[in-house]
């Protein structure tokens, strides 16, 4: 890990095909304190420009890779699947399956979501990368931008919501509602505490499946999910679209911090890193 | 031969596009079915082993959670009937590309020539229906027949072992490329039915200013020599009528025009292009001297102004009228991507930053008998909202602003007005980033997608009204990703400093945007055999003016040539090397080496002869509702609320992704419950800066009922009233004009067009005094002239129209000021007069009248009073401000108190009026350049004090109580509404579509 610098924590973004928020990601990663916090073209990744293993943390973010055409982020996961990179017998794929496997975090939001679900790097229960879960359409079949309030559950391995209790974020999706695919994978998922947001009532009291707090009608009003690492995270609403005052729905009227809630979630990731990482 | 993987949900698995359909087909057509279900089918053509047709269909094509699929088999079951949709041939198919760039993953090789993949819906009907009532789903609903065929197959006649064949809707063309000649030398009548039978719009004047220059012995000597024929080229043909197309050169805003007013006084108005509009910005700039913030205007493919000292801001506004009407949604995705081309090809390039989206319909819920070709205006609706929400949501940029605008005359002609705006860098490797200029050398590059009939003769069609023959070609539909990601390598490109000049293939395709590209050099040589084809037998005057999507052509550096391509290789955009700009003063193209177009350009851009048009202007006069005809005063607020250019637009706002990019500091939806009217937008678009960009808009077609200079006027100072209303500085500021019209030019299937060319001259009129006296400069425009319908005896003309669009700055983002009321107790002011101005306002419009009392804009005081706003703003003082338009103070009272959840109380015998008798005068009078402000107690004073000696009232209070109170001038309470009761009135009616 020498390459990394001593005291850096770098942050990438994965742009291209359809990633529309790389931008407020990379901004979201300096203000929590990242040192570098690169948006880096696809296409570089697998012309083998840019190794992924001088970062610390990697984030998909929100957009329609593809357009969504093939379902959200379906073409997306199959191009990291079986694309190569140049230069080396792997795949992107494999290469981020070493990049978790050395430790590090990765957080992908809305369409970033998606897509680690179906490339089943979420939640992956028994460490493998099998998909078993998915994100399809809203119940009321359409798009939404809406303010969410969501529930952390304290007990779970995720290091991105440690000491949190509950945020206040956007959803911007048509695809949002979660799904798995038994009872069994539910239970799992809950009993080992990797369901770590749910949409809840203002008071971030009790899960609901009651539209529009629950805006898509989410099994379970699942928002968000950890591996049983805690390290990788997915969540539906959007933490880079809240870092700042400004950017909350009633800003004019509420006395708020000047920081955004969403804000939290990236600087536990920096604080993690540099515990852990650095 | 072709395979079909047909993928479907699991068992028990929620179909919530089936749901929808359901119960769109019960809103739209009256069918009630029980139960719709929805499978995907990927028609497969290429070649393919069995083993990567399941990886295909197991991978990238269905999701193993809640999808089964299968394979020349069919999955569909338990239905009455079944209905798939496809696409025609030829019809984009973002989805079909999709599917065969995931298979060119997989298998690790690229499809053959000619292989594709093509997708298609089914849609399984279950209920009481025969075939008859399926196939009007079908056409009614499920698809649109221009761009989409579609198969009816009951349960009993569906083979339950093959299902349906595989059948791609491949281009199939035996056509071979040539250079066809035509003989102009023929009688006038003869000329004429060249232009109609060739969609080309150009009239007997144009036509014989082309057969003048053909015969020309000096030009006949200059075609041999490139080995042409005596005769003019199709291509050539093609490229002078898009060239001098109404659309491309706006004829009619160039005209020379009779004007006589209703005095019978004459003049000539020499262009109001030039006369009105430039006129306007040239004498502001002017005396605004170094306080100018005009960086560059008209020329370019969108405004630009100033911003901060790095960054400019750049703001242009189209509209997508006629392809909307064919084909809604492809048209309105359409719209609102190729104006995303606009700024992003201005100046060297700029960074898309939000959209604005303002569309005009007749009324969703139309329920008389339409004529033949229309679709309904729901549909319409549906469709142009679902095509800009992909369109915009794709691409990544928030839609900040917008507006809904209802009139049933929109049935003839829906206005799909699509805005967009860029951040440019203010120096860019050492010029102004405004600046650009293709050298002699340079390489004509085409970046971007592939080359079809798509679009053909769009910009001659949309210079036609809506008849029989309105093709079907002219309608496309965009490809955001593609244009994503051609935009994304642009960017790095235009970084890298490696392209001098860039511009947008919009109308007219390459034939437009190399022809203005080469003003700069004077010429340039376009081989069209080297352009890439969505599919083989396409002309070269096809290739020449297709309008296929997202494509930009840039000029390229010999020196920087393999630089650029590699770069697009590399990032997987497709980029072609078409020839050189010249200094040749000739517009030169050519296919396989033999020349197909060869024009002096000084012919091709000012050969256009200018069109002259008579106007005479006369005040008509409308009956005046009486006391008896109108309604209480609460009563009279329910219906206001509830109609619907009032009623709240959320289900429209909340499919809009307003917020990506995270910059949007004042939202559409605002207040207590997030989901009051904001007046203007408030974009804080760089992250460590807090100087923020600000627009809004004014529209107000009704108006022009009674008079087009008030109607212009008054959409000036609404866009101003509601962007000075969030906090946007009203002395940097910039407008854009849009006009939609009907046929303004007489003749026999436009009696009336002196009237409406008068109609014309006064809107004009109003927008040069107006943004003089507010000063603000326009930057960019559009003219859209054509709105009407005709087919038979029945002519429907829109409204005359104009959207008036700001663009300006707010120097400090944290003092935006929303409209909802924060505190009991807060002082409730009303800002300007009110006079009695009820002419053609929205409760006139309710009631059936028009009236005769238009408002008026008093511009002088009006910019006093927003001047000193914008200090009370600066100053903290404001806690909420809201505009006055559609339905007055009443309906602005109940918005303010409703969007805060605190009661309003106010006193009409405070109003300061001028002329006002009643108190409906007071409460729904239109009267412009109002806003209603709520101040906290504690700063009355120091409001007072700033606003000493202009138009202000104290009206009263708010209150704890969720209740707003009007007291009249009589000193009773006439209204006394809980805020739930009116917000319901005002959510109801769209709340469902």
């Amino acid at each position: 890990m020498s390459q990394l610098g001593a005291q850096q924590v770098r942050a990438m973004v994965i742009s291209g095909n359809g990633t529309n928020c790389e931008r407020e990601v990379a901004n979201a990663c300096r203000l929590a304190g990242a040192e570098v916090a690169d948006i880096v073209h696809i296409s570089r990744l697998l012309a083998g420009e840019v190794n992924l293993n001088d970062y610390h943390f990697l984030n998909f973010a929100g957009g329609f890779l593809d357009g969504d055409d093939l379902g959200s982020a379906k073409a997306g996961a199959n191009r990291l699947i079986n694309a190569q990179v140049v230069g080396s017998e792997q795949t992107l794929a494999d290469q981020i399956l070493e990049f978790v496997a050395s430790g590090k975090l990765v957080m992908g939001v809305c369409n970033g979501f998606q897509l680690m679900v179906k490339m089943g790097l979420l939640p992956a229960l028994d460490g493998d990368q099998r998909q078993s879960s998915t994100l399809t359409f809203n119940d009321g079949g359409r798009f939404e931008d809406r303010w969410t309030y969501l529930k952390v559950d304290a007990d779970s391995p995720c290091v991105f919501t440690r000491g949190l209790k509950g945020i206040y974020l956007p959803v911007r999706h048509g695809e949002g509602k979660f799904v798995t695919e038994s009872d069994e994978v539910l239970e799992q998922i809950e009993a080992q505490h990797l369901s770590v947001l749910k949409y809840c009532d203002a008071d971030y009291q009790a899960p609901t499946m009651e539209y529009p707090q629950n805006p898509n009608g989410s099994t379970a009003a699942i928002a968000g999910v950890c591996d049983p690492s805690g390290r990788l995270f997915g969540l539906m609403p959007h933490p880079e679209a809240y870092v700042h005052r400004t950017h909350h729905p009633r800003w004019t009227r509420e006395e708020l911090p000047e920081e955004g809630m969403g804000l939290w979630l990236y600087q536990n990731s920096v604080t993690f890193i540099r515990e852990n990482l650095l | 031969m072709a395979s079909r993987i047909v993928v479907g949900l699991k068992d028990g698995v929620r179909d919530a596009r089936g749901e929808r359909v359901r119960r769109e087909i019960l809103e739209h057509l009256g069918i009630k079915l029980d139960a719709v279900r929805t499978i995907d089918v990927y028609t497969v053509d290429a070649q393919l082993s069995d083993d990567e047709l399941q990886a295909a269909a197991q991978g990238p094509f269905s999701d193993p959670v809640i999808q089964d699929y299968t394979i020349n088999q069919p999955l569909a079951k338990d239905f009455d009937l079944l209905v798939e949709v496809g696409f025609r041939p030829g019809v984009t198919d973002n989805v079909g590309r999709t599917a065969r760039e995931a298979i060119q993953y997989l298998t690790g090789r690229p499809f053959a020539e000619g292989d594709g993949v093509y997708t298609s819906v089914q849609y399984l009907l279950s209920g009481d229906l025969d075939k008859e009532t399926a196939e009007k789903v079908a056409s009614g609903f499920l698809a649109n027949g221009l761009i989409q065929r579609w198969t009816v197959v009951s349960r009993d006649e569906f083979d339950q072992t093959k299902g349906l064949p595989a059948q791609p809707p491949k281009v199939v063309s035996s056509a071979t490329p040539q250079i066809r000649e035509i003989d102009l030398d023929v009688t006038d009548e003869q000329l004429m039915q060249i232009s109609r039978d060739g969609m080309l719009a150009l009239n007997l004047e144009e036509m014989l200013e082309i057969k003048g220059f053909i015969a020309d012995a000096g030009v006949q000597k200059q075609r041999v020599a490139v080995g042409l024929g005596s005769k003019l080229t199709d291509a050539e043909l093609e490229a002078l009528a898009q060239t001098w197309s109404e659309h491309c050169k706006h004829k009619i805003f160039s005209a020379q025009i009779a004007y006589e007013d209703e005095q019978g006084g004459k003049e000539t108005i020499d262009s109001l292009f030039k006369t009105y509009i430039v006129g306007a910005t040239r004498d502001i700039r002017a005396a605004k001297g170094d306080k100018d913030i005009c960086l560059s205007v008209f020329k370019d493919n969108a405004g630009v102004v100033e911003f901060t000292e790095d960054w400019s801001m750049v703001y242009k506004v189209e509209t997508h009228n006629s392809p909307s009407a064919l084909d809604p949604y492809g048209g309105a995705l359409t719209g609102i991507v190729g104006v995303n081309r606009d700024p992003f090809g201005t100046g060297r390039g700029a960074c898309l930053i939000f959209n604005t989206d303002v569309f005009c319909f007749a009324s969703p819920f139309y329920d008389k008998p339409l004529p033949p070709r229309l679709l309904h205006p729901r549909r319409i609706f549906e469709g142009v909202v679902e095509g800009v929400e992909h369109g915009g949501n794709k691409s990544g940029i928030p839609t900040v602003n917008g507006s809904l605008v209802f009139d049933d005359r929109f049935a003839g002609k829906p206005l799909v007005y699509c805005g967009s705006a860029a951040l440019m860098p203010a120096q860019l490797h050492g010029r102004p980033g405004h600046e650009k200029k293709a050298e002699v050398g340079d390489h004509i590059i085409m970046v971007g997608g592939r080359v079809g009939k798509d679009g053909i003769h769009g910009a001659t069609f949309s210079s036609e009204e809506l008849n029989e023959d309105s093709p079907v070609t002219a309608v496309q539909i965009g490809d955001p990703i593609t244009q994503r990601k051609m935009f994304d390598f642009l960017l790095i490109t235009r970084d890298r400093g490696l392209y001098t000049a860039i511009t947008d293939n919009g109308a007219g395709g390459l034939s437009s945007s190399v022809g203005e590209m080469a003003e700069d050099t004077g010429g340039f040589e376009m081989h069209l055999d080297r352009i890439p084809l969505k599919y083989a037998g396409l002309q070269p005057w096809e290739i020449l003016i297709s309008e296929a999507q997202e494509r930009m052509t840039v000029a390229v550096p010999p020196k920087d040539l393999d630089a650029f391509l590699s770069l697009a290789r590399e990032m997987d955009v497709e980029a072609t090397d078409l020839g050189t700009f010249t200094d040749s003063g000739y517009y030169h193209c050519l296919y396989d080496g033999k020349t197909a177009t060869y024009l002096p350009m000084a012919f091709l851009h000012e050969g256009t002869p200018q069109m002259k048009i008579p106007a005479k202007w006369e005040i008509k006069q409308y009956p005046e509702p009486t006391a008896s005809d109108l309604p209480a005063a609460d009563e009279a607020l329910e219906t206001l609320l509830g109609s619907l250019n009032v009623c709240s637009k959320e289900c429209v706002v909340r499919r809009y992704d307003h917020e990506v990019q995270a910059a949007t500091v004042q939202k559409p939806l605002t207040g207590v419950d997030n989901d009051g009217p904001a007046d203007g937008s408030v974009v804080r678009p760089l992250f460590d800066s807090f100087a923020g960009i600000s627009t809004a808009h004014g529209i107000c077609p009704r108006y022009s009922d009674i008079d087009t200079y008030h109607m212009m006027a008054c959409a000036i100072d609404e866009a101003l009233r509601n962007y000075v209303s969030v906090g946007g500085n009203v002395d940097h500021v910039a407008g854009l004009d849009n006009f939609c019209w009907c046929d303004p030019v007489k003749s026999e299937r436009t009696p009336d067009g002196e009237y409406k060319a008068a109609q014309l001259v006064r809107a004009n009129k109003a927008l040069y005094d107006y943004c003089l006296a507010f000063g603000v400069p326009l930057i960019s425009g559009k003219d859209s002239m054509k709105n009407d319908y005709q087919i038979g005896d029945t002519k429907i003309s829109i409204p005359p129209t104009v959207l008036f669009s700001v663009i300006g700055k707010v120097e400090d983002i944290r003092q935006t000021v929303s409209m909802d009321v924060k505190r009991p107790g807060d002082k409730v002011y009303l800002l300007g007069d009110t006079k009695a101005e009820l002419g053609a306002s929205e409760l006139y419009t309710q009631l059936g009248f028009t009236g005769n009392a238009v408002p008026t804009v008093d511009a002088p005081t009006a910019l006093r009073r927003y001047r000193t706003l914008n200090r009370a703003q600066q100053a903290g003082l404001i806690a909420s401000c809201h505009d006055l338009s559609d339905g007055g103070l009443g309906v602005a009272a109940a918005e303010t108190a409703f969007a805060g959840g605190f009661g309003v109380q106010i006193d009409l015998r405070q109003v300061r009026c001028r002329g006002c008798l009643s108190d409906m005068e007071m409460l729904y009078s239109e009267s412009q350049s109002r806003l209603l402000v709520t101040v906290a107690a504690d700063k009355a004073e120091e409001f007072e004090k700033l606003f000493a000696g202009q138009e202000v009232s104290l009206l009263g209070e708010v209150t704890e109580a969720p209740v707003l109170q009007v007291t009249d001038i009589a000193g009773n309470i006439i209204i006394d509404r809980e805020n739930s009761v009116l917000k319901e009135a005002w959510q109801a009616p769209l709340r469902e579509l």
